[in-house]
């Protein structure tokens, strides 16, 4: 190897700062919410928690097991992201089963293709579906997180074309061993795309986890709502005093909230997340360049 | 095999469109679609002349314009920097902390950026060891909205990032070593090189996010704003929400709508075309 230049070096050196400061910029907030879920009230209120728990204390995480707010929310977002995963994976998979075929094999196939492709560019915005949710009598019910978005037309398409690399030599010799096309989806299709499964699985499951405006908009029940819409709630009203009041006002209130409560609860609803983190990654990433960097 | 599918979207993708016709309507939930009185485009001029409109459009072209700017120019920077890494495990460390936002929901995130800006957190603590008074951030028309614009970098600039960074792994090696052999270091060979080569990628991504120009960021702001700073942040989703679902105005806010996804669809079309044209991408 040759020998480095004084400038070269400079650079590295400058270049592993800029880096591990913006690295830190991406895990630092969440220390600080840890921290503060792990102080004391009183501390946390003072501002005096910076990344280290001030007054060590799991009094959050002791009151957060017997919030009943909580948990039912949190039971509602584990039904949720169940069924949702269960509906949006199976409308994939048979959607984009005869999507894959060619013309010949599945008349009007691009006719198809178009009208599930226009919903990509053109909707009706957030005022006609709210509309026709109401119409189609889903209002306050889980369904109405569910069914509006059941197929994602995205994943459709990552998933037909992925099923189109498929060799078709496979799907001729199950079609003379008599096999019907429910059988070719789910005994060769299937196990054959596992990775693509796998990458839009994971999607889904996150985008469900995640979602909350849906619930602020569908749901009245507030026992309905899963545990990002319950989130919401915490923080808009945090945000509604906010602004409602005096600065004097506003420390006494702070005084009054459980701030560390507050942070515990946010910190759940992103722990999941966090836990399956290295997973996503490495299925996103390969999703991402399967999907935008192809010829 | 592909009739389920169709009927979901037949009731809820050309449902809500074909619901647009409330647009033109005076709008009656009861009545529904096929029995409130046409108004022509009464409900347009109505939207058009509130006071707040041409801020609330304002707004959004501008958060949605230097969003649009800073997730090319950040992510770009990010992955040349990136690329100079030799450290394979610090490159990829650095990757993952970049992109870990990318998957949190804005409740989260938005939980913590207003801890971390409110009047007692991390950064007006800073400020004040500085000497400097604090700062009300979240009640500051002209703070909050660079809050916005900067937290919505910060969560996003992973993904851009990724994809640019895959297409420097693409670039052929031997280009570099024709580079060095004509005396390039390593800053020629980023200019000549590294840019040239990713520049369809860079082109593509923004002829791709210019349809996104009245997407401000609705979840987020929606999240994170307050009356106090409406003046700066209101954008033309959460008015539609507001409008529609609060003061249940449904012409009128079915009307902005219309005209926000009027104007998407006409730049998303010019654009898939141009890239489809110059750069032969499709999406299936």
């Amino acid at each position: 190897m040759r020998k480095l230049t004084l400038g070269r070096r400079l650079f590295i050196g400058f270049n592993a700062c800029l880096l591990t400061a913006i690295t830190l910029l991406g895990i630092v907030p969440f220390i600080h919410l840890l921290a503060i879920s792990l102080s004391s009230n009183t501390a946390a209120m003072a501002g005096e928690v910076k990344l280290w728990p001030i007054g060590f204390s799991t009094d959050a995480y002791q009151f957060l097991a017997e919030k009943v707010e909580f948990f039912r929310s949190l039971r509602v977002s584990v039904e949720r992201v169940a069924l949702g995963t269960l509906v949006n994976m199976f409308l994939v998979f048979i959607t984009a089963y005869p999507l894959s075929k060619s013309n010949s094999q599945f008349k009007h196939r691009t006719l198809y293709v178009w009208f599930f492709a226009v919903t990509i560019f053109f909707g009706g915005g957030l005022i006609p579906t709210y509309i026709i949710v109401k119409a189609t009598g889903l209002i306050d019910s889980i369904w109405s997180l569910i069914l509006p978005g059941a197929l994602s037309v995205w994943n459709v398409i990552l998933m037909l074309n992925f099923f189109r690399t498929i060799p078709k030599e496979l799907e001729e010799a199950a079609t003379i061993d008599g096999a019907g096309h429910w059988k070719i989806l789910t005994r060769i299709y299937l196990p054959v795309s596992l990775p693509s499964i796998a990458t839009i699985g994971l999607f889904t499951i996150v985008g469900h986890w995640n979602a909350w405006f849906d619930g602020i908009l569908y749901l009245n029940s507030p026992e309905k709502y899963p545990l990002q819409t319950y989130l919401s709630t915490l923080i808009m009203s945090m945000n509604a005093m906010l602004t409602s009041i005096s600065t004097e006002q506003l420390e006494m209130l702070d005084n009054l909230s459980e701030k560390t409560l507050r942070n515990a609860q946010i910190f759940m609803g992103a722990l999941p997340i966090m836990v399956v983190y290295p997973f996503l990654q490495k299925y996103f990433v390969k999703g991402m360049t399967v999907g935008s960097v192809k010829e | 095999m592909v009739w389920p599918g169709v009927i979901f979207t037949l009731i809820y993708a050309y449902g809500p469109m074909a619901g647009l016709v409330m647009a033109f309507q005076e709008f009656e939930p009861l009545s529904g679609f096929f029995k409130s009185k046409f108004i022509g485009w009464d409900n347009f001029s109505y939207v058009f002349h509130l006071p707040d409109f041409g801020q609330v459009l304002w707004n959004t072209v501008v958060i949605a314009v230097f969003k649009m700017v800073l997730f090319l120019l950040v992510p770009l920077i990010l992955a040349l920097l990136l690329n100079e890494v030799t450290k394979k495990w610090f490159s990829r460390f650095v990757q993952s902390a970049i992109f870990l936002p990318f998957f949190l929901s804005w409740t989260v995130l938005g939980g913590v950026i207003i801890e971390i800006f409110s009047l007692k957190g991390p950064v007006n603590g800073v400020l004040s060891s500085m000497g400097l008074e604090p700062i009300m951030f979240m009640l500051n028309n002209g703070w909050f909205r660079s809050i916005i614009i900067g937290t919505d970098v910060w969560k996003g600039m992973g993904y851009n990032m990724i994809i640019m960074l895959a297409a420097i792994t693409g670039i052929n090696a031997t280009l570099y070593e024709a580079a060095e052999v004509d005396g390039a270091g390593r800053w020629k060979q980023m200019l000549h090189v590294t840019l040239p080569g990713i520049a369809p990628i860079v082109i593509l991504l923004s002829v791709l996010g210019l349809g996104g120009i009245l997407n401000a960021g609705f979840e987020q702001i929606l999240i994170m704003y307050n009356p106090t700073v409406y003046e700066g942040a209101d954008v033309i989703d959460t008015f539609v929400y507001r409008l529609g679902i609060f003061s249940q105005q449904f012409g009128p806010a079915a009307a902005i709508g219309l005209f926000k996804s009027g104007i998407s669809l006409a730049l998303v079309s010019v654009t898939y075309y141009a890239a489809y044209k110059y750069n032969n991408y499709r999406i299936f």
